[in-house]
């Protein structure tokens, strides 16, 4: 990642494009906070590229004044990759919705992740697809019932961190639409992160999908629905921070300090640079009901990135061998003969 | 084999690559011969056939080969199934691997029985006798012990060589294991073939120590039974006339031998060289075309990044990241992995981003013959898309010929900012032939559209264009030019999106005369055979050498005609058009059911375009062509009808 001394501010960052999602819509905020994030982040504008697919959510690099390709359905993932392996000095952000990364490009998604390009996922789960007008998506809760499923669906949603850890991801963090200062954090250390990083953010689609994280997002029950993880401290929350995570068998059980003998003591540490993912694995299944949703930065793994290991394979190979251009090569490795004059050259 | 000049080849008949005995001598020259080499995947047929063409080419021969490999990956050996050939076309004129074989090569009952079909009649066969064991006789399902009599071979056409007990003969001393020596049988057919050919045994002998440079022993085993092979012919067949193959003047230049993926894959290299633009391939495996991947993935020595993609789609797309970025961005398919593309292919026309497609053609429809060749991918090329999405649509002529179309490809994208798919197949994918390694200057400089610092400071917008419609492009990375392309329609005055309908009738114009306007750029329709005569015969891509032999062997038989051979396909050539209509007769000669034959007719209302179609998976034999062109001129002339439709006529 290239930054530079240069301050910047949000706006540096914003294009003239008038914004056009509803009123409301949960991407509105997302963008503000993404424009903030770019400006504390110090990477300029043109070695930014904000790479979407198709959907609501996919329209935001219009309003990016970076460069920005706004592409075809669930294929982000592929062009993002293309783009960062030919030039590893741009920072890269996809830019996808639930349909658009997990749906239609659910294979990019996973091979992304899978092949650790240092690219900056921000998933926009509604869990539903807003620009289509209401039909279900991979994310959309059993028994949901939209335009497309009118006595609910019959099957189960992903969760996007289980696809994340079932594609061996070394990043992933969660926020909601409506908690800037969390999304903005994650934001920065997604970008931070050398390899694929996921960043899932709860998004609300007033329109079609209204109030689907409310129960996570509402002022009221946030903090007891929700927990923010945050590297080396204590796994607690609730609105008096009376509450842990603590280890119960090969599980995790929500306890309040204090009763039935549990002390501060017993609370999990929240470490997400620990390479194997087990505890990374649990902490991001818990839904909010028994448990309470994890946000922030869960898991954050340092490990070889793709596109700095091709560019280092052709340092490496390109240094082995003694042509530069393409007649030396051939003239170097091919069985060649001359025509004319000069005797047999082989 | 030196240059004979004009001494000694009969005219112009097709009995003019059969081997004619010469008065007076004992060694006969010949124009071009055809060797087919058979045998088990394992016994090194290949590698003899390319020794043997590498040899002739360096005393200046013209060659072209072709191999035939099983479709299994491993078939049990001496099995029908398991017959591999390759097939070398040696001389002067050469622009096919030939028809059929003069000279036979067969290493086994099974390779016998399989490739006695691509002999040609009076054609000469090599056999290993000690191969008719009954064992081996059984596996190749022969009814008796006698192959030469039951398939009813002329036994003074073909000599049954103890080849076995030679080569265990000649290596006794060699302390070589059994399985080591049997590996040098390859040697001992080509001792014989260089015997046949009166063909220069040291430079053969030049080559391999090359080869085997770092394995001494090997090579003087080898060299060992490739003398063996030619003192054997010498001595117990001094009767059997010798033969001499023509050589030509080539161009003076360094040479080597090339099959068509590879000289893909270098013209990309080529093309990223005199652009200053870094090469990118996002690709996926599918035969025929895995090699461009394989040759590139091994190019990361030249800085080429290959990146093997999770899917077609994958692969398209990530081209397209890199296009943008700024390199010279290319994905390598076959006619499904084309169809997965489609969309993709379209977001390039869309957003006038250069991208190469490659299509190295097989047959179809579905997964179809993976490994056979066919020309039928090109209505998929040019219209395979959802809404107006022109682009340029190339076919390469030849092996050699995708070097020269794969930078034009990279040249077109990158000049004029669009998509190029090039057509290539499976046929001259595979077969190779002498390639003269281009010198610097043989190529003209890439000059890569972008937008400049005045331009910049003018407020460019993105979709801002010159006077050949062509858009700039502002790679990543410079200060002051962040724009974002897509997918959606944009206007035509600021490039931000727009939905109004006579704005997008505009830019749907636009983009279509963009492309028409590329015909400026390129070559003008060149007629080969006769250009005085009333018909024309017009061919496309890969078929090229068979096509120009059929003109030449109709010409020289008096059966007058034209020939033109289509390698820009979209736009046509400024020519194309008023060149075809000239003649009274056009036929169109595909492997396909008539997709050139349509695109064509389209463009020349009120004409009719006469077929000779193929689709079988195989390319045409020369023969067909000249036989289907002859039964069109063949007195049936009352029958053209200027205004008429399609009157197909397959041969
Ligand atoms: C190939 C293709 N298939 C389908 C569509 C239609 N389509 C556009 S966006 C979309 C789903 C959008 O949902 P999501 O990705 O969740 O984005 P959101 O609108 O919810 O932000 C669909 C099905 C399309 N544009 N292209
Ligand atoms: S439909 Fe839903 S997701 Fe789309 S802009 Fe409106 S509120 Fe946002
Ligand atoms: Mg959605």
């Amino acid at each position: 990642m290239e930054t530079t001394e240069k301050q910047f501010v949000p706006a540096d960052f914003k294009s003239e494009q008038s914004v056009r999602w509803c009123p409301g819509c949960g991407d509105h905020a997302i963008l503000n906070v993404l424009h903030k994030a770019m400006a504390d982040l110090g990477v300029a504008p043109e070695k930014t590229a904000v790479i979407s697919g198709i959907g609501c959510s996919s329209r935001l690099p219009y309003y990016m004044n970076t460069y920005g390709m706004h592409t075809i359905h669930g294929r982000a993932a592929a062009i993002a990759t293309g783009l960062k392996t030919a030039r590893p000095d741009m920072t890269v952000w996809q830019i996808s919705g639930d349909g658009d990364g997990l749906a239609i490009g659910g294979n990019h998604f996973i091979h992304a992740v899978r092949r650790n390009i240092d690219i900056n996922i921000l998933l926009f789960n509604n869990k539903i697809y807003g620009l289509t007008k209401g039909q279900y998506s991979p994310t959309s809760d059993r028994g949901a019932v939209t335009k497309s499923s009118p006595y609910g669906t019959t099957e189960d949603p992903f969760i996007p961190a289980e696809l994340v850890f079932g594609a061996r991801g070394n990043f992933f963090a969660r926020s909601i639409d409506i908690a800037l200062d969390t999304t903005k954090e994650v934001m920065l250390a997604a970008a931070r992160h050398h390899g694929a990083s996921v960043v899932e953010v709860l998004q609300n689609c007033v329109i079609f999908n209204n109030g689907s994280h409310s129960f996570l997002s509402d002022k009221e029950r946030r903090d007891e629905h929700t927990i923010h993880l945050r590297q080396g401290e204590k796994m607690l929350f609730g609105k008096e921070m009376e509450r842990g995570l603590v280890q119960d068998g090969f599980g995790l059980k929500a306890v309040k300090i204090g009763e039935d003998g549990w002390t501060i003591d017993d609370v999990l540490v929240h470490d997400a640079t620990t390479p194997t993912n087990f505890l990374h694995q649990q902490l991001a299944m818990m839904d909010g009901h028994e448990l309470p949703l994890a946000i922030g930065v869960i898991r954050d793994v340092a490990s070889p990135t793709y596109e700095a290991e091709v560019e280092a394979q052709v340092e490496a190979v390109k240094g082995k061998k003694n042509f530069r251009n393409l007649r030396d090569m051939i003239l170097s490795t091919s069985e060649t003969w001359t025509v004319g004059g000069e005797a047999e050259k082989e | 084999m030196p240059h004979r000049s004009g001494a000694s080849h009969s005219e112009g008949d097709a009995a003019k690559t059969q081997l004619i005995m010469l008065p007076g001598t004992n060694v006969k020259t010949l124009e071009r011969v055809v060797i087919r080499f058979s045998g088990d995947s394992g016994d090194g047929m290949q590698l003899a056939g390319n020794i043997f063409s590498n040899v002739s080419a360096g005393e200046g021969s013209q060659i072209s080969t072709f191999p035939d490999y099983p479709a299994e990956i491993r078939a049990p050996q001496g099995s029908l199934s398991g017959v591999s050939g390759f097939q070398v076309n040696v001389g002067k004129g050469v622009h096919t691997p030939g028809d059929e074989a003069d000279v036979l090569v067969a290493m086994n009952p099974a390779a016998l029985k399989t490739n006695l079909r691509y002999l040609k009649p009076g054609g000469i066969i090599i056999c290993d006798v000690d191969t008719f064991r009954p064992a081996d006789l059984k596996k190749a399902e022969y009814a008796t012990d006698d192959p030469v009599a039951e398939l009813g071979i002329d036994p003074a056409r073909i000599m049954l060589v103890p080849m076995t007990t030679l080569l265990k003969h000649t290596l006794k001393d060699s302390g070589m294991d059994p399985k080591s020596v049997m590996k040098c049988k390859n040697m001992l057919a080509l001792g014989l073939i260089c015997w046949l050919f009166d063909s220069p045994v040291e430079s053969v002998l030049r080559k391999l120590e090359k080869k085997f440079a770092k394995k001494p022993a090997v090579y003087e085993a080898n060299a060992k039974v490739i003398r063996a092979g030619w003192d054997y012919g010498h001595n117990t067949h001094s009767s059997m006339p010798t033969y001499r193959i023509e050589s030509e003047a080539v161009k003076p230049g360094t040479y080597t031998d090339v099959n068509g993926n590879t000289a893909t894959a270098w013209g990309l290299i080529m093309a990223s060289e005199k652009s200053g633009r870094p090469l990118f391939l996002g690709s996926y495996p599918i035969t025929p075309a895995t090699d461009i991947l394989h040759e590139l993935a091994k190019r990361k020595d030249l800085g080429v990044k290959a990146c093997q993609m999770e899917d077609e789609i994958a692969g398209v797309c990530s081209a397209i990241g890199a296009s943008y970025a700024g390199h010279l961005a290319v994905t390598s398919t076959s006619g499904p992995g084309l169809a997965l593309k489609s969309e993709g292919i379209g977001l390039a026309v869309m957003a006038e981003l250069p991208l190469v497609v490659i299509d190295v053609q097989r047959g179809g429809p579905s997964t179809g013959l993976p490994t056979k060749t066919e020309q039928t991918d090109l209505m998929q090329a040019l219209y395979g898309r959802n809404g107006e999405s022109p682009l340029c649509v190339l076919a390469a002529a030849s092996p050699t010929d995708c070097f020269t179309m794969a930078f034009e490809a990279a040249r077109i994208a990158i000049e004029h900012m669009t998509p190029v798919i090039l057509l290539t197949d499976a046929f001259i994918a595979n077969g190779s032939s002498a390639w003269r390694v281009p010198e610097e200057e043989d190529y003209p400089e890439i000059r890569p559209h972008f937008v400049d610092a005045s331009r910049l400071e003018q407020g460019w917008k993105p979709f801002d264009r010159d006077e050949n419609l062509v858009r700039y492009w502002a790679v990543p990375g410079t200060p002051g030019a962040m724009h974002r392309v897509g997918g959606l329609e944009k206007d035509i005055r600021t490039s931000a999106i727009s939905t109004d309908g006579k704005n997008h009738e505009k830019m749907v114009n636009i983009r279509r005369e963009k492309i028409a306007r590329i015909a400026n750029d390129i070559p003008e329709l060149q007629v080969a055979g006769n250009p005085d005569a009333d018909t024309i015969l017009v061919g496309w891509g890969g078929t090229y050498g068979h096509l120009y032999t059929a003109a030449e062997e109709l010409n020289a038989e008096g059966c007058d005609v034209a020939f033109a051979h289509f390698r820009y396909i979209n736009p046509l050539p400024k020519n194309a058009l008023e060149v075809l209509s000239r003649y009274r007769r056009v036929i169109v000669a595909e492997l396909n059911t008539g997709q050139f034959a349509d695109y064509l007719q389209m463009h020349l209302p009120g004409r009719r375009v006469d077929r000779i179609n193929k689709v079988e998976g195989q390319p045409f034999m020369v023969r067909e062509i000249v036989e289907g062109v002859k039964s069109f001129l063949g007195g049936n002339e009352g029958s053209i009808n200027e205004t008429g439709n399609t009157n197909s006529n397959e041969a």
